[in-house]
This record gives C-alpha cells, sequence and structure tokens, in this order.
C-alpha cells in the first residue's frame, strides 16, 4: 500500500520533471522570453533610475527686466549661476510670453519698472509666473524661483543692507531610509514589481492560452498527467524566470545605484515568491477562461499591468487617493508587493509592515491556484 | 485605382469584423479605456490628501496649536495621534503608522515673542521620497503662511525687501488632473491600439491566414493600409470615449479646439499604429508581438513626460524622446486643453508624428513581404 504511493508520487514527480523540461525548452527556443525575463529588466532599471527624475535641474526661464539696475543684474547673475535655471533673457513682458507659447521656457521672473527704488523703499513686488500645463513641474519651480530670490536677497542684505529680524519659523527636515533623497532609491520596487507582473501574469497567460488555442492542451489530457502536474510544470519555469528577473533587479540597482537592502535577502525572496505565485495564478486563471490568446493578453495586460504601474503606489501615492479608487487598489496584489518591498530596501525587517502584506498575498496565491486547478480539469467543450 | 480602394475597403471591412465580432471582443475594446481613464484620473496625482501624521508639542503654547491646527485645516494632511514623547516617533514613521511626524520646539511661542525664528522639525517617510518631499514643500508654504499671519496679529510690522507674487497660468490652482487626464487620452489609446495592431498580424501569422492574405491579388500596401485603418478607428473610438469621461465626468476646462484636437489624435494614432504593425512584421508568432510592443511601450509610457517632466532628464534620453509618439501626444492635448494651442504652435509635434509615421508604415508594409527571417 505505501510503497504503491510512493511509486505513485514518484511517476508523478517523473511527470512534472518531463513536462517542466519541455516548458523550458520552448522558453529558450523563443528570443523573445529571453528579452522579457533578462533585458526587460535591465533597460527597466537604466530608464527609472535615469529618466524618472522629480528633480528639477536646468529649469528654462524667462527674465524680463524692463530697466536694468545694480540690484537685477545682481538678482539675474544669482539665477544664472544656480544650477536650476536657464536664464533667457526678455526685454518685455510680451516677449516673454510668447517664449512660454513655444514651451521654450516653463516660468518668467519680471522685475518691475522701478525695482531698485523700491527695494530701497522696502517694498518692492516681483512676478513669478508658471507654465502650469504640467501642475507638479510648475508647483516645483516656482518654489525653486521663490527659493533663489529669497537666497540672494539674504546675500544681499549681508553686504551693508542689514534686513531687521523678524518674527519667522525655521523647518529642519530630515527624510527619513533615505537621507540624500534619491528617487532612484524608491522606484527599484516598481521596476521588480512590474518584471514579475510582466513574467509572471502576462506571458504565463499567453504561453497557456496558446495551448489551448492549438489544442495541445487537450492532446495532454489524453495523457496520464493529472491537471495538477500539468500546472506545476508549466508555473515552475516562469517562476525561475521570475527570481532571475528579481536577481537581476537586485543586482543592478545595487551596483548602479547603490540601492540599500535593509532588510534581510531570504524575507525579500519570500514575498517576492509569494507575489510570483498570485501573478502566475491571473495567468493560469485567465489563460484557462478565455482560452484565446489575444483575449487573454487584454485581459491580464488590463487586471495586472496597469494596476501595477498606476495602482500599486510605487509612483502615486494611495493614501492620498480617494477613498473610491483607494478601495480599488486593495484587490490587486501588486500594493502589497510594493509596500513590503519599500520596506524591506529601505527600513528593514518591519514585521507590521510585512506581514499582513504577506498574508494578503499568500491567501490571494492559494485562492487563484484552486480557481486554476479546477478550471483546467480535464474536459473537453 | 478603384479595384485598389475596393480591395481596401474589402480588408477594413473584414479586420472590422475580426475585431469586433463577438461580444467579449467588443468589451475588450471598449470598456478599458473608460474604466481606466475613470481610475487613473483620480488615483494619478501627486497632489496630497490625508497624508497621515503625527504631532509632538512639546511646547503646549497658543502659538504652537495655532501652528497645528492650521495644518490640520490645510486638508492635505490628516493627523492620526499627538505624541507625548520623542521616542515614539520612530515606530509611528517605521511602522507606517504616519507619513510624517512634526516636532514643535520647547521656546516655540517664546522665539516668537522676541522676534526670532522658531524652530520646526520635520520628519518624513523616505520610502516614498516623492510623497516626502511634496509633503515638505506643503508643510513649508503652511508655516511661512502662520508666521505672516502671526506676524500680523501680534503688531510685527510687515517685512521690508522684496515680496514675490506667483501666477499659476493654464492651471490656476495648480491641479495635477487638469494636466493628467488630458495625457491619459494619448497614453491608454496607444497602449490599446499598439497592442491591438501588432497582435492582429502576428494572430493572422500563427493562424497562417497571412500567407493565405499574401497570395492573394493584395498588395503590401493596401494590406498595411487595410490594418492601419481599422486601427486607427478603434483607436479614434476610444480616444473619444475618454474625451468624454474627461468632459462629462471629470469636467477638465478645454479651452481649445475639437478640430485640432482630433487632426491631431489622427496624426497621433497612425505613428502609434506604424510602430504596432511595424512590431508586428518582425514578430512570429503572438508571444514576440506581445513582448515586443511591451518592450516598446514601457519606455514610451515612462519616457513621455506624463509621470516626470521631459526635461529632467539626462541628455541623452531626452534626445531619444524625439522618436516617441506619446511624447508629442502629452505635450499636443496639454497644449490644446489648456492653452488653447492653434495649428502654428502646434506644427513642430505634427511634423515629427508625421515622420514617424511616414517611416514605420511603408517600412511594415515591406516587411510583410521580405521578411528577414
Amino acid at each position: 500500500m505505501i510503497g504503491e504511493l510512493i511509486r505513485a508520487r514518484r511517476q508523478s514527480i517523473r511527470r512534472v520533471i518531463a513536462l517542466t523540461r519541455k516548458e523550458t525548452w520552448q522558453i529558450l527556443r523563443d528570443p523573445s522570453a529571453i528579452a522579457i525575463g533578462v533585458i526587460l529588466p535591465l533597460l527597466m532599471l537604466i530608464l527609472f533610475g535615469y529618466g524618472l527624475s522629480f528633480d528639477i535641474e536646468n529649469l528654462p526661464v524667462a527674465v524680463v527686466v524692463e530697466h536694468a539696475s545694480e540690484d537685477t543684474n545682481s538678482a539675474v547673475s544669482a539665477l544664472r549661476l544656480s544650477p536650476y535655471f536657464i536664464v533667457h533673457p526678455a526685454h518685455t513682458m510680451a516677449e516673454a510670453e510668447q517664449l512660454m507659447a513655444k514651451q521654450k521656457v516653463s516660468a518668467i521672473l519680471r522685475f518691475p519698472p522701478h525695482f531698485s527704488r523700491d527695494v530701497t523703499q522696502g517694498d518692492a513686488m516681483l512676478l513669478v509666473a508658471v507654465n502650469a500645463t504640467d501642475a507638479n513641474t510648475a508647483r516645483i519651480a516656482s518654489a525653486y524661483v521663490e527659493g533663489a530670490i529669497s537666497t540672494w536677497q539674504a546675500r544681499d542684505a549681508k553686504d551693508g543692507r542689514p534686513a531687521p529680524e523678524i518674527p519667522n519659523i525655521s523647518i529642519d527636515n530630515r527624510m527619513w531610509f533615505n537621507e540624500a533623497n534619491q528617487s532612484q532609491w524608491f522606484l527599484v520596487p516598481g521596476v521588480i514589481v512590474l518584471v514579475m507582473t510582466l513574467i509572471g501574469a502576462l506571458l504565463t497567460s499567453l504561453v497557456i492560452a496558446r495551448e489551448w488555442e492549438r489544442g495541445t492542451f487537450e492532446a495532454l489530457f489524453a495523457t496520464p498527467v493529472r491537471p495538477g502536474e500539468i500546472l506545476l510544470s508549466k508555473t515552475i519555469p516562469y517562476f525561475v524566470m521570475g527570481m532571475i528577473g528579481l536577481a537581476l533587479s537586485v543586482i543592478g540597482s545595487q551596483l548602479l545605484f547603490g540601492v540599500p537592502l535593509r532588510g534581510s535577502l531570504w524575507l525579500l525572496i519570500l514575498v517576492s515568491s509569494l507575489y510570483l505565485l498570485v501573478a502566475l495564478g491571473i495567468g493560469l486563471v485567465i489563460s484557462s477562461v478565455t482560452k484565446s490568446q489575444f483575449l487573454a493578453n487584454q485581459i491580464t495586460f488590463l487586471v495586472t499591468f496597469l494596476p501595477a504601474t498606476m495602482l500599486s503606489g510605487f509612483i502615486f501615492d494611495i493614501r492620498s487617493m480617494p477613498i473610491g479608487p483607494q478601495a480599488v487598489t486593495l484587490i490587486f496584489p501588486a500594493r502589497y508587493f510594493v509596500s513590503s518591498l519599500q520596506t524591506l530596501f529601505l527600513a528593514g525587517d518591519v514585521w507590521a509592515v510585512i506581514l499582513p502584506d504577506m498574508a494578503v498575498l499568500a491567501v490571494m496565491a492559494a485562492i487563484l491556484m484552486r480557481i486554476a486547478i479546477k478550471s483546467s480539469r480535464k474536459r473537453i467543450d | 485605382m478603384i479595384e485598389s480602394l475596393y480591395r481596401i475597403l474589402a480588408l477594413i471591412r473584414k479586420e472590422l469584423l475580426a475585431t469586433l465580432k463577438d461580444s467579449k471582443s467588443r468589451i475588450t475594446v471598449f470598456m478599458p479605456p473608460i474604466l481606466q481613464c475613470l481610475i487613473f484620473g483620480y488615483a494619478a496625482s501627486y497632489d496630497l490628501n490625508n497624508v497621515p501624521y503625527v504631532v509632538l508639542d512639546r511646547d503646549h503654547s497658543g502659538a504652537s496649536r495655532a501652528l497645528i491646527a492650521a495644518i490640520d485645516g490645510n486638508g492635505a494632511f490628516d493627523r492620526v495621534a499627538t505624541l507625548q514623547k520623542a521616542s515614539e516617533i520612530a515606530d509611528q514613521i517605521t511602522e507606517k503608522r504616519a507619513a510624517l511626524a512634526i516636532t514643535i520646539d520647547r521656546d516655540f511661542e517664546r522665539q516668537l515673542m522676541m522676534g526670532k525664528t522658531a524652530k520646526v522639525q520635520v520628519i518624513a517617510d523616505g520610502r516614498n521620497t516623492n510623497t516626502a518631499g511634496t509633503a515638505q514643500g506643503y508643510l513649508s508654504t503652511i508655516t511661512a503662511d502662520f508666521a505672516r499671519k502671526w506676524r500680523d496679529e501680534n503688531g510685527f510690522s510687515a517685512e521690508p525687501g522684496v515680496q514675490v507674487t506667483t501666477r499659476a497660468w493654464y492651471n490656476p490652482n495648480l491641479e495635477t488632473r487638469w494636466n493628467m487626464i488630458p495625457s491619459l487620452i494619448g497614453t491608454i489609446t496607444m497602449m490599446m491600439t499598439m497592442i491591438l495592431t501588432a497582435m492582429s498580424v502576428a494572430r493572422e501569422r500563427e493562424a497562417g491566414t497571412f500567407e493565405q492574405l499574401l497570395v492573394t491579388p493584395f498588395r503590401p500596401y493596401e494590406i498595411m493600409i487595410g490594418k492601419a485603418l481599422p486601427s486607427m478607428l478603434v483607436g479614434l473610438i476610444q480616444a473619444s470615449s475618454i474625451l468624454l469621461v474627461a468632459q462629462l465626468w471629470f469636467r477638465i476646462p478645454f479651452a481649445g479646439s475639437y478640430l485640432i484636437l482630433y487632426l491631431s489624435l489622427i496624426e497621433f494614432l497612425a505613428a502609434s499604429v506604424g510602430i504596432g504593425l511595424f512590431i508586428s512584421s518582425i514578430a512570429k508568432n503572438m508571444q514576440q508581438a506581445m513582448i515586443g510592443s511591451v518592450i516598446v511601450m514601457m519606455p514610451f509610457m515612462l519616457m513621455s513626460g506624463l509621470t516626470t517632466p521631459i526635461m529632467n532628464m539626462p541628455d541623452v534620453l531626452q534626445y531619444l524622446t524625439y522618436l516617441n509618439p506619446l511624447r508629442y501626444a502629452i505635450s499636443m492635448t496639454r497644449q490644446i486643453y489648456l492653452e488653447a494651442a492653434g495649428i502654428g504652435q502646434l506644427l513642430p509635434e505634427m511634423l515629427a508624428l508625421l515622420g514617424i509615421a511616414a517611416v514605420t508604415l511603408p517600412i511594415a508594409s515591406w516587411m510583410f513581404r521580405n521578411r528577414l527571417a
């Protein structure tokens, strides 16, 4: 009795290994799979690391000086010296507005005609106009210009015109976990979540839908292989691919941007495996429901990739969303993974954050795998 | 000539039937753009709302309480706890119960009374550097306003020196939504049409019907047009449905002209479809088409100015964005929506898009017949 069980188990393992080998060969034969497993993570690291920056440099500013004076000259040269601005001189406001309409400048700084006299009288007014077609940039830009003006004023006050001290508030800003405020540190989890989603859900759903489309799945049913074994052998190669993607992202982010991994590696691997299982589960379920590559692709894209970009919290903070969209993010696994990743990389093993995230992912994985096995039961419609 | 036109029309009809014949496909083509626009329209914003913060008030004075009230009243922040000891801050931040911890110094009010600078310390959770940075910016505005008000109320004369007045043109309240939702028209439409196009040829190739198509009297350019126009049509319908959501649901002010917007969209769709067809002409199967379009689309989305401005990027990447149709679409829709841009202002973008379409579409049609592999 026991001997028979062991033999059955051994045969089952042999079947799984054989099928896994077939699947692996199939992956390796198509260069596009390598592209998504190796090239994509590296490409995204580079794009995220070098391309996505919220820090403004070289902001083109039109400076309108209607009557040049010592004061305007010193203010303009202060702006010129700053790494944040590129100064485009303009003589009239109309000229500056033209530059703004042509998208040549993002902000206008206007010195009024009697600026020098006003400064001595202490009631000078400066106008800063920003192009707010990009609201976030406009907000940062106006803060930078205002900052530059007040620094110039403070320096100006030092050479002879002391400003009387007035009651004021100074803020001492600290940023925990990322003292140098490097946005690359914050974007790396995004790379990992996107790579895993693409491999786990998008690629898997397509590959399995293809088997349904071509009828090779039905052909497998005619063999002694059980549904669970088929699913297992389908998921193992993609699981390994996802893990390779993870390794590349972690190593790449350390080498390129010095992103620290303050939590433990085994926990990172564990959380990532859970997410990968969820992604694989989604891929399996969608493909066995649609049985068409085209539909599977469209639906998987919609329910995995897009939420992973927009609703996971790696670019847009979930806490600031209105309650409706916030509730929607709860359904998608990506937000739990991103939250754990951000904490593991920058803060460490904070159980209060990671445990709940892991629990949700584990439940999702279990449910999806059950549905996947159920929906790929041996049946031919 | 007329015959060629007939052939193309037949192909377009067949293509539209293949895409829209069953209700499942129709739903997957037309529902997602609307849903995405609704959800992303709310989610994709850098404006802060209800950011949880904790406060440690060591001064317990009228001034410190007034400052806390000012922070609470701003709307961007949500006080989740009032701490008693500095040692409580670490857990609050680390366990993500709060994103910010504000500490008001012991002699806050006294410093103000003496005409000096009082100190406030802000600790932000740098796991999300973007929120942290924006929140610090908001707080410095709140405290500066508070200080000004306090000076007025307590008889300190108005400050001398230079005052800066800031005006935000085209979007006076600096609402991210005003630029994000118009940008979504291009972004969502591109994602959908590029995949649709890339997959449609790959699907036929897998099924073997593309080879059949090649042995019919169709010329390659006719096949190309027959594939491109239906995708553009679907894209145009998708763009219109997003536009409707933007206008009727979000009520984003539209300053420009619809005619110019549609003209830009048609050019943009021609460029996106051109790239999609180019990918599909290289791809051997649907897997390659899908991966190819994802690998192309990801940089397009990230390097389009949608999430971060292009001028912040390194020069090399900035030059590469000139190849990105989405970059032009986003810049055009924003200008049309908010600046009421005319054709003259949009000419550079329009020419660039025409250029992309003029290169990719002929290459794709040539590749249909002369594939390298």
